[in-house]
Parts: C-alpha cells; sequence; structure tokens
C-alpha cells in the first residue's frame, strides 16, 4: 500500500446561508500522521471533514492533499477514503461487491480486484464473511467492511467520521487499538473526528480541538490537557477547575481572598486551571484551609467537593486499600503546587 | 495554478454549485414542471377563468349568480356534501371498531382484518354498484327475501341512500389504514407513564390516546370525503343526477363544451376538493407527532375476553359478508342468464365471457397500454422528483412538488373537462385530429391524477435509502450517474415498482376523466367499457364479466407490489440466504 500524503488546510471559511459553521481553518496534518478533530456537537469537525472528501465546496480557502489543490474537485477525483460514521454499506450487495465497488470504478480486471478483495478481507479478519450481506453482521463486523472497502482503494488519506460511535463500550476500546494498529501498519494518513476526548487521546498523534467553527488549539494530546490554550479546551478536555482572578506583579495569583504565589506568567487578568488530581490533602496546619462539602467515592479515586477561600473545587485523591475518607465538615489543608497550574487569559 | 482559481472560481458563480445540483437535475426539475404546468395547472386555470367569464370574454360573476339561482344546482351541491359527509360517517362505523380492535386487543382473526382492508379497494365503485342493486335494492335478493319473510322492505339503495352505501364499503379503508397506522405508531410508554401517574380507562383514552390518534383518523377521513365528492360513475350508474358531478357532467355532454355552468360546478367543486384538504391541514397542525421510540413496541394490547370475542368476531363476520357482497354479486351476474326480481340468478352460463372475448378484448388490451405508459410516466416524474426535493437545494423544487401533490385533490371531472377545453384547438399534426380527443390524452390525464401515489412512494423509498450510502460510492470514485445506476435506484426497485402498480391498478378504474375523454369507442378502456355495458339489461352480463377481469387484473397488481415490498424488506433486514 502507498504511504499516503500529508493534507493542508488553508483559511478555510464555509457557512449554509447566514451561518458560520467554519470560521477561517488552517491545519496540517503530516504524511503517516493519525490526526484527529475533537469537538463538541455542532462545533463543525465532520463538516470540515467532509470538505476534505469534497462533499460540500468552501465559501473561501483552499485544501490540499499532498500538493495537489482538491478545493473544487468533486468526491470522486480526490482518492480520499472515508469510513462513514453508520457505515453506508451497501444492504443489496455482498460483503465482497460492497469492498470491490471502488475498485470497479477503478477498471481493475476481474483478477486483480478478486485478489486485492480477499487480501483485504484478509487484514480485517473477514474472509469467512465475503458472501455475507451487510444485514447479516454484527455491528464491529459492520464497521470492518466499511473499513475494508475504504483501505481496498489505497486512498492517499484516510478519513474517520466517529466510527466506533455505533459500536458498544466494550467493542469501541479494542475496535479503537485496531484502527491505530492498521495504520501504523499501513502508514497511511488518517483524519479522526470524534467528541470523545478520551478516544482522542488513546488514537491520535494530533488533536485540532474545535468549538463553534473556530480551532481552539492544535497539539499532542499530553500537551493539549497539560498545557490549554484556554478556558475551553481546558475544561473540554478532562476535568479541571477554572479560578478567574488577576496575576500580581511579584507573581502571586490573586482572586478574592484565594491567592497563589510563584505563578509564572506577565501580570494581569487570567484564569487558573487546576486538575483535580493536581491538588493533595494535608493536615489543617500546612497549605491552604478548605471545607469538605461533599465526597463520591469511585472506586480508583475519592472525588471531594471542597470549600477553599470562598471558591468551590473539585479534588480527587487517589483510594489506597483500607484508608477511609474524610467526612463532609472535616476542616484541613489543600497543598496547590504553582508548577502544575496552566495560567489562561 | 491560475488555471485551477480561475475554475474555482467560476464554479463557485454557477448556480449549480449554488443550490447543490447539476445541469441535468436542473434540466429535470424543468421537465417535470412543464409537464405539470401543460397537464395540470394550465386546464384547470382555463376551467376557472371560463367560470368568470361572460360570452363576450370579460370577467363576471353572473353564471354563479345563475348557479345560485337555479334550484337544482343548489339541491346538487348539498346532496353532494350530504353525501360525503354521511360516507364518512358511515365508514367510520365500520372502519374505527376495525382499527381499534386491531391494533388495541390480540385477536386472532387479525389477517381477516388486513383483508378487509384490501378488498374493497381492488374493485371500483361504479361495478360494485350494480351488484349492489341486485342484492340490496328494492327488488335485489335481501329485500325480496325480507318482504317474503317479514313483510317489510329496507330502502339500502333508495336515492342518496344507495350512493352513500356504495361509496363507503368502497373508501372505510382509507380510514381503517390511517387510523390503525397512526394507533400502531403510539409508542405503549406513552399510555404507560399515563397509567403511572395515575390515569386509566376513559380518561387515559380522552387525554392520550385520542389525541395521538387523531392525525391518522382525520386524513382518512378527509381522503374519503375528497373521493366521494368527485365520484362521478357511482351516481350516474345509480341514476343519481343530482349531485354536482353528475350535473357538471351531463351540462357539458348535452350542452357542450362552452356551457359556462359545468365551469362552475367545476370550479364549485374544486374549492370544496381544496376546502376539506385545508381544513383537515389546518386541523392537524403541529399535531402529526411521531411518539415511537427505538425499540419501542405499539399501544399495549389487551386480551379480550369471551363476551369480547364474541362480539368482535361478530362484527367482524358481519362486515366481511356486506364488503364481499358486491363482489359475489358482481361474480354471479357474470356468470347469470337471467337475474332480476330474484334472489339469486335463473340459471348459469359463460356466455358473456364468451361475449367479452368476442367483442371487448380491444378495451383490455387499450387499459393495460393506457395505464402502463401512464404508470411508466409517473414513476419516472415521480422518481425525479423526489431525488431532486430531497437530495438538492433547487429553488422552487418545493412547489413543483406541491403542485404534483394537488393532483389528489382534482376532481377527475374537472381535469378532464380543463384537457378537453385547452387542447380541442390544438390539432395534431397529419390527422389533423383534435388532441383533446387523442388516445394519448388518456394516458397524459392518469399520469397526472396518479402522479401523486408514484411520488409519494418515491418520496418514502428515498427517504429510507441514508444519503451516506450515495456518498460513500461517490468517496469511492463512482459519478453521479453511476451512483445513480448502482445504488440508488436498485436499491429504490422496490418503492417504484409499489409506485407504478398503484398507479397502473387506479388508472385502470378511473372513470371521471375518461368518460369526458374517450371519444371513439375503439380507443375507449375497459373502466368505460364496463359503464356502457352496465346502461342497458342486456349489456350486463358482459358488463359484469368485464367487471370480474378488472378486478381481477387489479388483484393481482395489488398482490404482486405487496410481494415485491416483503420482499424488498426481507432483503434489508435478514438478507437472502
Amino acid at each position: 500500500m502507498n504511504a499516503g500524503h500529508g493534507v493542508t488546510i488553508e483559511h478555510v471559511t464555509f457557512g449554509y446561508g447566514t451561518t458560520a459553521v467554519l470560521d477561517d481553518i488552517s491545519l496540517d496534518v503530516a504524511q503517516a500522521e493519525f490526526f484527529a478533530f475533537l469537538g463538541p456537537s455542532g462545533s463543525g469537525k465532520t463538516t470540515l471533514l467532509r470538505l476534505i472528501a469534497g462533499f460540500g465546496t468552501p465559501a473561501s480557502g483552499r485544501i490540499l492533499i499532498g500538493e495537489r489543490d482538491v478545493t473544487s474537485l468533486p468526491p470522486w477525483e480526490r482518492n480520499v477514503g472515508m469510513v462513514f460514521q453508520n457505515y453506508a454499506l451497501w444492504p443489496h450487495m455482498t460483503v465482497a461487491k460492497n469492498i470491490a465497488f471502488g475498485l470497479e470504478r477503478r477498471k481493475l480486471s476481474r483478477a486483480e480486484i478478486t485478489k486485492k478483495v480477499s487480501d483485504v478481507l484478509a487484514l480485517v479478519d473477514l474472509s469467512a464473511f465475503a458472501d455475507r450481506r451487510p444485514a447479516q453482521l454484527s455491528g464491529g463486523q459492520q464497521q470492518r467492511v466499511a473499513l475494508a472497502r475504504t483501505l481496498v482503494i489505497e486512498p492517499e488519506v484516510l478519513l474517520l467520521d466517529e466510527p466506533l460511535s455505533n459500536l458498544d463500550a466494550k467493542l469501541r476500546v479494542e475496535m479503537r487499538s485496531e484502527l491505530r494498529r492498521l495504520q501504523r501498519k499501513l502508514g497511511i494518513t488518517a483524519i479522526y473526528v470524534t467528541h470523545d476526548q478520551e478516544e482522542a487521546n488513546a488514537v491520535a498523534d494530533r488533536v485540532a480541538v474545535l468549538d463553534q467553527g473556530r480551532i481552539q488549539q492544535i497539539g499532542a494530546p499530553l500537551e493539549l490537557y497539560d498545557r490549554p490554550a484556554n478556558r475551553f479546551v481546558a475544561a473540554f478536555l478532562g476535568t479541571t477547575n477554572l479560578i478567574e482572578g488577576t496575576i500580581d506583579g511579584d507573581g502571586t495569583f490573586v482572586a478574592s481572598d484565594f491567592r497563589l504565589k510563584g505563578i509564572n506568567g506577565a501580570p494581569g487578568p487570567a484564569a487558573l486551571s487546576i486538575r483535580p488530581q493536581d491538588m493533595t490533602l494535608a493536615a489543617p496546619g500546612s497549605g491552604i484551609i478548605a471545607k469538605v462539602a461533599e465526597y463520591e467515592f469511585l472506586g480508583s479515586h475519592t472525588r471531594y467537593r471542597v470549600q477553599l477561600s470562598g471558591h468551590a473545587l473539585v479534588i480527587d485523591i487517589p483510594h489506597r486499600h483500607g484508608t477511609p475518607p474524610h467526612p463532609a465538615g472535616t476542616v484541613l489543608g489543600v497543598l496547590i503546587d504553582p508548577n502544575q497550574v496552566s495560567v489562561l487569559r | 495554478m491560475a488555471d485551477a482559481a480561475l475554475a474555482v472560481s467560476l464554479r463557485r458563480l454557477s448556480l449549480a454549485a449554488r443550490f447543490g445540483a447539476s445541469p441535468a437535475q436542473i434540466a429535470a426539475l424543468a421537465f417535470v414542471a412543464l409537464f405539470l404546468v401543460a397537464f395540470l395547472v394550465v386546464p384547470i386555470v382555463r376551467v376557472i377563468f371560463v367560470a368568470f367569464t361572460d360570452r363576450d370574454g370579460s370577467l363576471t360573476l353572473v353564471n354563479f349568480q345563475d348557479f345560485l339561482a337555479t334550484g337544482l344546482l343548489r339541491e346538487a351541491f348539498w346532496n353532494s356534501i350530504y353525501v360525503a359527509a354521511m360516507t364518512v360517517a358511515l365508514a367510520s362505523l365500520i372502519a374505527v371498531p376495525l382499527a381499534t380492535i386491531l391494533t388495541r386487543f390480540h385477536f386472532r382473526g387479525a389477517a381477516l382484518i388486513h383483508t378487509l382492508g384490501v378488498i374493497p379497494l381492488v374493485m371500483p365503485p361504479f361495478v360494485g354498484a350494480v351488484a349492489m342493486q341486485l342484492i340490496y335494492g328494492r327488488n335485489g335478493s335481501i329485500n325480496l327475501l325480507l318482504n317474503e319473510w317479514l313483510g317489510f322492505r329496507i330502502p339500502f339503495m333508495e336515492g342518496l341512500n344507495g350512493v352513500i352505501f356504495v361509496e363507503a364499503l368502497h373508501y372505510f379503508p382509507f380510514i381503517l389504514l390511517n387510523l390503525s397506522a397512526s394507533l400502531a405508531n403510539i409508542d405503549s410508554a406513552m399510555e404507560e407513564s399515563a397509567q403511572n401517574l395515575g390515569t386509566h380507562g376513559f380518561t387515559l383514552f380522552r387525554r392520550i390516546v385520542f389525541p395521538l390518534a387523531l392525525p391518522g383518523y382525520v386524513a382518512g377521513a378527509a381522503l374519503v370525503f375528497v373521493k366521494v365528492f368527485d365520484d362521478l360513475a357511482t351516481p350516474l350508474l345509480l341514476n343519481v343526477t343530482t349531485m354536482l358531478a353528475p350535473q357538471a357532467y351531463l351540462k357539458i355532454t348535452s350542452v357542450g363544451i362552452t356551457d359556462p355552468m359545468g365551469y362552475v360546478i367545476s370550479v364549485i367543486m374544486v374549492l370544496c376538493s381544496l376546502g376539506a384538504m385545508a381544513l383537515s391541514a389546518l386541523a392537524l397542525r403541529g399535531r402529526d407527532f411521531a411518539t415511537l421510540q427505538r425499540g419501542g413496541g405499539g399501544l399495549g394490547r389487551r386480551t379480550l375476553g369471551r363476551t369480547g370475542n364474541t362480539i368482535a368476531t361478530i362484527f367482524i363476520v358481519l362486515v366481511l359478508l356486506i364488503v364481499l357482497s358486491p363482489h359475489i354479486g358482481i361474480l354471479l351476474l357474470s356468470f347469470a342468464t337471467v337475474w332480476s326480481f330474484a334472489v339469486l340468478p335463473d340459471g348459469f352460463t359463460l356466455a358473456h365471457y364468451g361475449t367479452v372475448v368476442r367483442d371487448s378484448l380491444p378495451l383490455i388490451s387499450n387499459t393495460i397500454l393506457y395505464c402502463g405508459l401512464a404508470g411508466l410516466i409517473d414513476v419516472v416524474l415521480g422518481a425525479m422528483l423526489a431525488y431532486i426535493v430531497l437530495r438538492t437545494r433547487l429553488p422552487g423544487r418545493r412547489l413543483v412538488e406541491q403542485v404534483a401533490m394537488s393532483a389528489v385533490a382534482m376532481p377527475g371531472l374537472v381535469l378532464g373537462i380543463g384537457l378537453l377545453r385547452t387542447y380541442y384547438d390544438v390539432k395534431l399534426p397529419f390527422s389533423g385530429e383534435p388532441f383533446a380527443t387523442f388516445w394519448f390524452m388518456l394516458v397524459i390525464a392518469y399520469a397526472v391524477r396518479r402522479l401523486p401515489y408514484a411520488l409519494t412512494a418515491a418520496t418514502a423509498a428515498l427517504q429510507q435509502l441514508h444519503v451516506s450510502l450515495e456518498e460513500a460510492a461517490e468517496n469511492l470514485g463512482a459519478r453521479k450517474f453511476t451512483t445513480l445506476g448502482r445504488i440508488v435506484v436498485p436499491l429504490m426497485t422496490g418503492g417504484l415498482l409499489a409506485g407504478f402498480v398503484t398507479s397502473f391498478a387506479t388508472a385502470a378504474v378511473e372513470l371521471s376523466a375518461t368518460l369526458l375523454l374517450v371519444t371513439h369507442a375503439p380507443d375507449a378502456p375497459l373502466s368505460y367499457g364496463i359503464y356502457v355495458s352496465m346502461q342497458s339489461a342486456a349489456g350486463r352480463g358482459p358488463g359484469a364479466a368485464l367487471g370480474v377481469i378488472a378486478v381481477v387484473v387489479v388483484a393481482i397488481a395489488t398482490y404482486l407490489a405487496y410481494r415485491v415490498a416483503e420482499h424488498e424488506r426481507g432483503l434489508k433486514s435478514r438478507g437472502v440466504f
């Protein structure tokens, strides 16, 4: 199979009537990279993926695959493979016919088609199912047929539109590592659309977070989590405590009664993002004094809601065998490491 | 690079790109629109125009004053309203209990009710009317028996009663089908949550079940009203002329197509049909609920007790007997030597079928030719329009769809008058014959009148086809045309075939427009032949034989459509082993 090409999106804007769906989107997907578009519903992530496939034309901007400008090409001339959210398998054709369809369009010989179909069926471990119809397969099998049908044409880019959302939780986790493995093996460029941050973190090399038609941040999963660029990214990727306040001249963050020294940031209004697991509890003498409002025992950790200098914070403490939780009303100290907080503007 | 940029800007400027449509799709929409304008809009507008003009061609209301001043026409108007309303009432008396038994209870005879829902539709009411006279008429089987044993008669078929009886027996399935679909679509959770909140019995019915089922009932009732209002052949065959449709027909055929009164009656009929449709749409605005949740079943069913079961069975058997009586009657009549003033025919013969084979085969081949062509036109136009409406954003597509659907509310008689008036002066190239009386005009009239059926079937078929199935094909390198041929058309086959058969079968028994447009006997279709035969006592036998043939043709077509639909469903859900 070929190595594929990168994808370049330059200042793409798109809308229906007066509603803007995508606003000045620019990004680069490197060759053989596994890239994810992450965002809530209505963020424009699926629309952007469909523009790459040719379903819709941007109002302005360009889309390039490798060096080729495909902005105005119809879908059938693009050679990008798309796996649809509902799989879109044709119910009147067998599995083998579904997979052969794209090869027939490429005018391959009978023998070549037969060989490629059986190769790709072996790749997705469905050789025994060639003559079944889609309705006779389970959800996971249908998903793999959809993938095989796309991979068999050796697309330059593989587009995946929430491909796992119709599977149950256990299968979803299996399939995502399966997808990751296949992508590595084939060395193909892949773009994956999802609203599930855990899924994006698990499969993607890099993630673009979208909200309201704009790119909020692009980066590796760990980078996005630890150094979110704004409040939206901080809150969308996992749970966080956001405190609005100001940084004064000597590096102290102030929000009414709450003060935290040693913040690395220019003076001015700012917000702190502190992850629940980045704080620890101590005896009342040390740290900032706080009072437990309530707690939830969640197995691997206990989630406390505490009142701290007029702010309600969520703190996760790992649970160890045999340790009892602190009941509501307990007064204790909270330790916050200024190096483990993110400063947002 | 510069060329590419130019191409991009050109593409963005073009109409096609702006509305997500190719030039071929634009041409297709224009073609459908042109067909509808030429053969539906212009003829109807022409009828309206004539109704509002006097002899010199200036606009006037004098024709409507004449209508109101004529006692006979006022009576005809009220009779038409009365017959249509009473038919809805009588049909409801039959259909509502059946729908309730079917959807609310466990009942072993459910298949029987399903059959009941189809049997009447395969026989045109004007065929049934003659048989009903023989069975329920003043000197029909039932009244002869009643008179002999009990000494009295029941005027089932006297005057307007006869029309109401025949029409109700023919059209009650529209209410049955719509109402039971509506009942079956109520999620059991709707009822259960009301019960959970402490509601039961009549309150539960009044507050939850009735409001949710109402849309189906009203839709069915409105359809029955409109159909009865514009039925021409049934009153004519029962010798009832004081209704609007027969009056318009008599004016046009006896006085000529220049008499304005026929047009005035036409306009009033159109207004009443549209009024009934608009009223039902108004009553249902914002009330068309779909409550069925994923995985949810229909309403909870209860078990009937022994008494309930007995009552239900008796009711269904009684309805079945009455509903089947025209079919039995026409069958008997087609084999009867003489059947007059007797409970049963005097003797049996095959002679009528012999007569049919000797004289009437052209009628049958004409019907197959005309209705086959009309069905074909409908499927092609319906599929094109459905695709454009659902898959493009072309401006005006919804308007064209609405115009096509409005044919449902256009009385066939009015369309016939309009076509006759509009195309009488258009002469054919070689023969010089008026286009209006050329046999192909029948095909066009059928195609226009039945287009709503094919359009509905095609739309339903396409709606079930997720757009991603087409996008997947394009993504894998198939152009629009290949996608149509390999994906869309194969997956719509069932729906399109169902549309074809419905158009074909209903066109085969059309008589309102047919009566106006047939001018040469050799060009006449089956329905016309039956009508003419039934006019004379001697022609009744062969007429009945033709009627039986028509019923068989329609029944076979309906059965085939049903089988195809079932096969399709099986293909999609289970696959074929």
